[in-house]
């Protein structure tokens, strides 16, 4: 093998191996970190996974925000307009968080069916809603009529 | 009338833009002279006429013009002047207006400053600008007009800008990172030309070079501007959230540092010619991209603020145009793009091509997480969200083997170095970075932890490198002054980068493993203990401002019974939004931060709140790394061998 050749070699087993490290670990981390978006009608159904990890959105029923009183454990509930689903959070409620409000959780759905949120996401914008949540209100919407 | 002559500005500036890109380029084509040299004084036209926009808008602002809609959306007669201003940038319309106008500043800046380059190249550049120009300006003109007007009724008062954008962070953060974004066009540009004239040489990578670096430093100063600014005003103390629209400045920011790598190695031995070019179109094609995801609300993301299906098409064409368009192009002529010289194994040429592999593959894999939601749901596969571990799991390992090549690369030379040498010289900074890192965990945390001595171990090892460098410079020198004086400012520029990346990664090691956060329910004299440090809350009091009412509470800190200082987070409501806004309170310095957040009240009387203390250990040593890399940039540009004229 000439010089060059051998080098030109070594590049390119040096580039397969950094591709395939790449893949590996990003085929690897996909499949761990993907989280599933689904709407209260869904859940309420029983078409949700238990115990796994996703994404859980919709508007805050007026009324449904219940405060513990000696710790930052909040309840309240999340409707798509057909169905309502509650949902447990401990921690700090980001800002925009309110009533009628569209919101986003992240956490796992228990055994009872409550969704218990380990972060809830609200954006940035109060005329804002997130492009899941607008659809599946108006999917049912539709639905309804 | 102020926004009327801004809009036919807007439309002056296209004509003169359209122009730009055809004629002198025709006259390139047909060698004609005199149409060539029609480009710069219309470069100066656009430039002038978009000018006239800004300062429109800008008025338009500063007087309350409320029946300028854009105006009415995101200003109030209460805001503060300096935040008028800077509302020019807080919305869709105006932020694509900067865009517009920075890159007619770059075009006119690229006019000025390259007289060395030979006319026809300077012409095929301002050119290929001139075609950028057209399509965001038609972008604008066509979708998003800042100067449509409310008319006949338009409200008495705005409706206020986000309060999470009444802040510094977004005076300087949105130009800070279109200066980057835009930049890399000339970057871009500079590659058509070559690609059209077929001419790519030392010279070319010459001229092209500071324009590269001098973006790259911006985009890296407007993510570190960004990062700061989250982390202050968002009010939960993170400094990065993989969020798609950092994803979208952090991508063309990785390509844009293997673009800066690889032009060097194409100006200093002529290798990487092809891959140079095409890393200059991906920087500059990913930064359209950013600003595809940013503004067509495709993306679930905070930063999202308008979604209209409309301009996300409209930019989606444009993409394609110039990507399509610029790869059609470089793949007729790259072929005729030969590298020349030749290089051994081990030299700084190799250690070069595989920092550029590390970066391009992680900005595919980042790339990869950002879009894949996206292609799923295009495809029917659902609605998905690909959240940080993904990220951190692919990044940290790819970044944490491209710092160990970094290193390694200081040390050794252009063309070819003898791999005992390499091993003789390196040997020693390896071990001892590797010891630190065993050690650090253990001085300066409760023992062993594995991440800690990965990150401290490299950053230690490019410390190390780097000095190493720096010390061989000396070697076969008499006097160490002349020495010194000689060393090029592009020399510094590389070392300030090289140990900015250590300091960041020593921030993200310390502040990931050793930070502590407690979110706590606190009434009047209630104490929390974090890191030795103990907080005591004291109730809040009502203030005003300007356009807002705070509840701000009073926090006293100590640490083994001395007072460490008193912090006044607040929680603002704002009236005209009616909206609320945290606006946490640190004290801040080298070694750690103290980061106190109110959540909000818990009871009817407003006695106990809901807390949020963080303690973060060396987090300032994140922006501190990224200035100093952004220092680093805008040194090499200042280097005396770009201000020579080049003898063609």
């Amino acid at each position: 093998m000439t010089p060059k050749r051998k080098q030109r070699l070594i590049i390119i087993l040096a580039l397969v191996f950094g591709s395939s490290l790449a893949i590996g670990l990003t085929l690897f981390a996909l499949g761990e970190n993907i989280n599933l978006f689904y709407s209260a009608s869904q859940i309420a159904s029983g078409d949700a996974p238990k115990n796994t990890r996703m994404r859980f959105g919709g508007m805050v029923v007026k009324g449904s925000v219940e405060r513990s009183t000696d710790s930052l454990e909040i309840a309240f509930k999340l409707s798509d307009g057909a169905s309502q689903v509650k949902v447990v959070f401990t921690g700090i409620l980001p800002d925009l968080f309110r009533e009628e409000q569209g919101i986003m959780a992240e956490g796992r759905l228990d055994e009872q069916g409550v969704f218990q949120a380990d972060e809830v996401l609200a954006k940035h914008d109060e005329n804002y809603m997130p492009p899941e949540i607008a659809e599946s209100m108006k999917k049912k919407a539709e639905a309804i009529q | 009338m102020i926004p009327e002559i801004g809009e036919f500005s807007l439309i002056l500036s296209l004509c003169l833009s359209v122009v730009l890109a055809t004629i002198p380029l025709y006259g390139v084509a047909i060698h004609n002279q005199l149409w060539m040299n029609y480009a710069k004084p219309l470069v100066k036209g656009q430039f002038l006429f978009l000018s006239i926009s800004m300062i429109c808008l800008g008025y338009s602002f500063a007087v309350d013009d409320f029946s300028v809609a854009y105006v009415a959306n995101h200003s109030n007669s209460q805001l503060p002047t300096p935040f008028k201003i800077s509302a020019i940038w807080g919305g869709h319309e105006g932020s694509l207006l900067l865009w517009a106008f920075i890159l007619s500043g770059w075009t006119l800046a690229v006019s000025f400053f390259s007289r060395a380059l030979p006319l026809d190249m300077l012409v095929r550049v301002l050119s290929v600008m001139g075609m950028i120009a057209v399509g965001f300006i038609a972008f604008l003109l066509f979708t998003s007009s800042p100067f449509a007007r409310y008319l006949p009724q338009f409200p008495a008062d705005g409706a206020d800008l986000n309060p999470l954008l009444q802040d510094f962070g977004l005076i300087v953060h949105p130009p800070m990172l279109y200066m980057g974004y835009v930049g890399f066009s000339v970057a871009f540009a500079f590659a058509i030309a070559a690609l059209l004239s077929g001419r790519l040489d030392a010279a070319w990578a010459r001229w092209s070079r500071p324009w590269t670096n001098i973006a790259w430093a911006f985009l890296g100063g407007g993510i570190t501007l960004g990062s700061w600014w989250a982390y202050y005003e968002l009010g939960w103390g993170g400094w990065w959230f993989w969020d798609p629209v950092e994803n979208a400045s952090l991508m063309p920011w990785l390509v844009g540092t293997a673009l800066v790598h690889s032009l060097a190695a194409t100006e200093k031995r002529g290798v990487f010619k092809s891959w140079t070019l095409l890393l200059a179109i991906f920087a500059f094609s990913l930064s359209l991209l950013g600003t595809f995801l940013v503004r067509s609300g495709v993306l679930t993301s905070v930063h999202a603020f308008a979604s209209d299906p409309e301009r996300g098409l409209f930019i989606l064409v444009l993409l394609f145009l110039s990507i399509g368009g610029s790869l059609t192009l470089f793949a007729f002529k790259a072929p005729n793009v030969k590298s020349d010289a030749q290089f051994s194994t081990v030299s700084r040429e190799t250690l070069l091509l595989v920092n550029n592999v590390f970066l391009t593959v992680m900005a595919i894999t980042v790339l990869l997480g950002t879009l894949y939601p996206l292609l799923l749901d295009a495809l029917g596969g659902g609605k998905i969200s690909v959240g940080p571990p993904y990220f951190n799991a692919v990044f940290v390992p790819i970044m944490s083997l491209m710092t160990l090549a970094m290193g390694a690369s200081m040390t050794i030379k252009w063309r070819q170095t003898k791999t005992e040498t390499i091993l003789q010289t390196l040997w020693k900074p390896l071990a001892g970075s590797l010891l630190i890192g065993i050690i650090f965990p253990f001085i300066y945390g409760n023992g062993f932890d594995f991440s800690v001595f990965i990150g401290i171990s490299l950053s230690c090892w490019v410390f190390a490198t780097t000095g190493l460098g720096f010390i061989y410079k000396f070697q076969h020198t008499a006097s160490y002054w002349d020495r010194l004086k000689k060393l090029s400012l592009s020399y510094y520029g590389m070392m300030f980068a090289h140990v900015g990346v250590a300091v960041v990664a020593v921030g993200i090691t310390l502040v990931s493993v050793y930070s502590e956060e407690r979110d706590i329910r606190m009434e009047k004299g209630d104490t929390v203990e974090l890191s030795g440090y103990t907080f005591e809350f004291q109730g809040t009091k009502m203030v005003k401002g300007a356009n807002y009412s705070a509840d701000q509470g009073r926090l006293i800190v100590t640490k083994d019974g001395e007072l460490i200082t008193e912090l006044n987070p607040e929680k603002r409501h704002y009236t005209v939004k009616r909206s609320m806004m945290t606006e946490a309170d640190i004290d801040p310095s080298l070694w750690r931060d103290l980061y106190v957040a109110l959540g909000e009240p818990l009871d009817e009387k407003g006695n106990a709140w809901a807390v949020r203390v963080h303690y973060k250990p060396f987090v300032r040593w994140l922006w501190l790394g990224g200035l100093l890399m952004t220092l680093g940039g805008l040194l090499t540009v200042a280097d005396k061998r770009y201000r020579k004229k080049v003898v063609v």
